[in-house]
């Protein structure tokens, strides 16, 4: 089941991409991935998805000249691509012909080099800089000019006279190491960009270096509140791959703990909205059920957090006789408290006054931003990769997908709640019924892939997280990229905060509950 | 100046009892004043049962540490409940994450803001060695290499007992420090006459104005 993948000379790409989005209403850019053949150049490979058709595209781009390459830019078709394009020249040194920023987005801008490439000597020009980072105010953009030549002109992304407070990179808020820099017009905010990388552990990279089995151990790394889904991500697209079954067993045992996963996630969520509005006391709530889940996670997996459960072809270990009973008692405990939640937090009036009409955006926008998850949710999407795609046990259960048509604060935070009952209902139509079964599918001890490209997506708890691998055959991978599901909604915050107050900044991005490692892997 | 003690747990059950063994011969050596270290006593019984951390968290272990201040775990038992976000109200620093290149020099800033006598934790293998993500090209392989570490805590991430282990030697730590003369003024100011001579230059423009 590798990609099917066209290829288009650089030259024409703008104009087919184009016609794609107009005529084939592909609107939905899923993934851009910036790749090093070699010999053969580098490039940059799209996917695409129709979000009235369900249709999808794949096409990737090459250009031989490794000393200045140049591709055209497709960030005036699909917001995202803004931001993708900026990781790729970051990490490939592409150039974006026609895109209006291209500074680096994750790594100093004193960087030497770029680190994906395969000939790179990153850690011997780049050794460790303990002077103070630089902030560029103004960023290159690059265009063809009439006779053919590559023009470059200056833009400008701070000006001279604009008032700009900068949020982290550590703050207590931003739930991590983001740093926003926030342009204010008294309160309101005007303009928010991000500067990204605090945590850039360069995840694909040493991906680059280790057997599948070993990648395993960098997915629950990334985004740790989707553990989980990340690793199922990550195993179903070796075993799709491989052409290895896993019992129905292991597909039961795998969606009871992503769901389960899932409220872990929405109850922190909660946890962390509350804290940032101000209200302590809510927080104690939800990290009492949290705790009684960890408590399973614990016993079952030996890990809280971090789990390591998925494996190539199955799970780690058995499920324990006890494991039905405490999740049915866990079950009881969180929709008997569900409405404690509510009355403390949701209903108030304060919180309403901080969500209500908060932060809009708009479903164009929330297609064009690639905002999957209970965000584009909340903007009237319907993105559920769960429906869209379905895998392991979803096409057999039945749940509804939680939409809402306000796209403000206030839809985003009831949809996480809404999606923790449902998450509840799909467990409850599972747990009893779980079929007896090997745990373990048995596999050769070396695992290679075949040739070709592999993408598996799963719905992890912030949106769709996608599992990108190409394989030339090796026990070690050729390039691996991880869609992340946080890295649209970060991206996101300019659109939602322009001209919001400034202590609205700080409530939006809860709202949008993105995970840093994950953004920046 | 005596063992450290800790409530409720015996001396010989905490491991690596030989570096304070060996801080406390070199403390003894010079003889102890009787006033002074009663007094330091008495400090260092507020100091370590107040300490007031300041949450430095990057990843995964962060997360962990929000348990650690939530019901079941719930750090007001030892006295270190009072988690600041601002260096300059903090005596220790939790390092709790993998800490980047492009992180180094905010936390070494971090650090250097806070006021004397203070205090490390490496919370997580990523902040003792890279954990992980040792052979990354982007990730600082120990926070050792950038800041004086008192306490390594590894796991990945740790459970919260071993991070409360952790701080409980930090408080045995603090109990046979002496304080008043040697821990209250570690560090130089580098910047001082420099200070000054820049305010006397101020102060004489002034007046000649
Ligand atoms: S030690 Fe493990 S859990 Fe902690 S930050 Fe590193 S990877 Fe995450």
């Amino acid at each position: 089941m590798t990609l099917d993948i066209r290829t288009i000379a650089p030259s024409e790409l703008h104009e087919e991409m184009l016609r794609l989005k107009t005529e084939r209403q592909m609107d939905f850019l899923v993934n851009l991935v910036g790749m090093d053949w070699g010999e053969e150049g580098l490039g940059v490979i799209y996917m695409l998805e129709s979000t009235r058709t369900g249709e999808t595209a794949t096409l990737k781009t090459v250009t031989a000249d490794r000393e200045n390459p140049f591709i055209p830019t497709v960030s005036d078709l699909w917001q995202i691509a803004n931001i993708y394009e900026r990781e790729v020249y970051d990490f490939f040194g592409i150039k974006f012909l026609n895109h209006p920023d291209m500074r680096r987005i994750f790594l100093r801008e004193d960087w030497v080099g770029y680190p994906l490439r395969k000939d790179d000597k990153t850690e011997e020009e780049n050794p460790l800089r303990m002077t103070d980072e630089p902030l560029a105010d103004t960023t290159h953009e690059y265009f063809l000019k009439e006779d053919g030549s590559v023009g470059v002109k200056e833009n400008t992304v701070w000006g001279k006279d604009e008032y700009v407070v900068n949020v982290g990179p550590q703050h207590p808020s931003t739930h991590g190491v983001l740093h926003m820099r926030a342009s204010l017009d008294g309160e309101i905010v005007k303009k928010v960009g991000l500067v990204l990388g605090y945590i850039h552990r360069g995840v694909e990279k040493i991906s680059e270096s280790m057997t599948y089995p070993q990648l395993l151990a960098m997915t629950d790394r990334l985004d740790y509140f989707s553990a989980m889904q990340n690793r199922h991500a990550l195993c179903m697209c070796i075993e799709k791959a491989m052409g290895l079954e896993v019992s129905e067993r292991v597909q039961y045992i795998r969606t009871i703990m992503d769901e389960l996963q899932r409220i872990a996630s929405h109850l922190i969520y909660y946890a962390c909205m509350t804290m940032d509005t101000g209200a302590l006391t809510a927080f104690f709530y939800t990290f009492r059920e949290r705790e009684q889940l960890m408590k399973i996670f614990e016993d079952n997996f030996g890990g809280r957090l971090i789990m390591n459960y998925n494996t190539i072809g199955g799970v780690m270990y058995d499920i324990l006789p006890s494991f039905v009973k405490e999740v049915k008692e866990f079950e009881k405990a969180l929709r008997n408290r569900f409405k404690e939640y509510q009355d403390i937090y949701t209903n108030n009036v304060i919180a309403k006054g901080r969500m209500v009409g908060v932060g809009t955006i708009s479903n164009e926008d929330a297609i064009s931003l690639g905002l999957t998850g209970p965000v584009g949710r909340a903007s009237g999407w319907k993105n559920d990769v769960r429906k869209r795609h379905p895998y392991a046990m979803y096409d057999k259960v039945d749940f509804t997908e939680i939409v809402r048509n306000e796209g403000d604060t206030n839809a985003r935070h009831w949809n996480r709640m809404d999606e923790m009952l449902e998450s509840l209902n799909i467990i409850d139509q599972l747990i009893d019924n779980i079929p007896a079964g090997e745990f373990q599918a048995k596999r050769k001890p070396i695992i290679k892939l075949p040739e070709g490209c592999f993408y598996q997506a799963v719905e992890a708890s912030r949106g769709e997280l996608g599992v990108f691998i190409e394989s030339k055959g090796d026990k070690t991978p050729y390039r691996v990229h991880y869609r992340s599901s946080s890295l649209p909604l970060a991206n996101a915050m300019d659109t939602a905060s322009r001209g919001q107050k400034f202590a609205d900044l700080i409530a939006i991005g809860a709202s949008m509950d993105f995970v840093i490692p994950d953004i920046d892997r | 100046m005596g063992k450290p003690k800790i409530k409720s747990i015996p001396y010989e059950e905490f491991k690596d009892n030989e570096t304070l063994e060996q801080m406390l011969d070199e403390l003894n050596a010079h003889g102890a004043n009787v006033v002074v270290t009663t007094a330091d006593k008495l400090i260092n019984w507020g100091r370590s049962n107040s300490v007031w951390p300041m949450n430095f968290g990057t990843s995964c272990c962060a997360i962990e540490l929000m348990a650690m201040g939530a019901a079941r775990f719930d750090m007001a038992r030892f006295g270190f409940e009072v988690t600041r976000t601002s260096p300059r109200q903090a005596d220790l620093i939790l390092v709790c994450g993998t800490i980047t290149n492009k992180m180094a020099p905010v936390l070494r800033r971090l650090y250097d803001q806070m006021a004397d006598p203070k205090y490390v934790i490496a919370i997580g293998g990523c902040t003792c060695t890279g954990g992980p993500f040792t052979k990354s090209y982007h990730v600082v392989k120990g926070v050792d290499k950038i800041l004086p570490v008192d306490v390594y805590v590894p796991g990945c991430p740790p459970r919260p007992e071993a991070f409360y282990y952790g701080m409980m030697q930090l408080q045995r730590k603090m109990k046979i420090e002496n304080f008043l003369g040697t821990v209250n003024r570690k560090e130089k100011d580098e910047h001082k006459e420099e200070a000054e001579e820049l305010q006397k230059k101020i102060i004489n423009q002034e007046q000649e104005a």
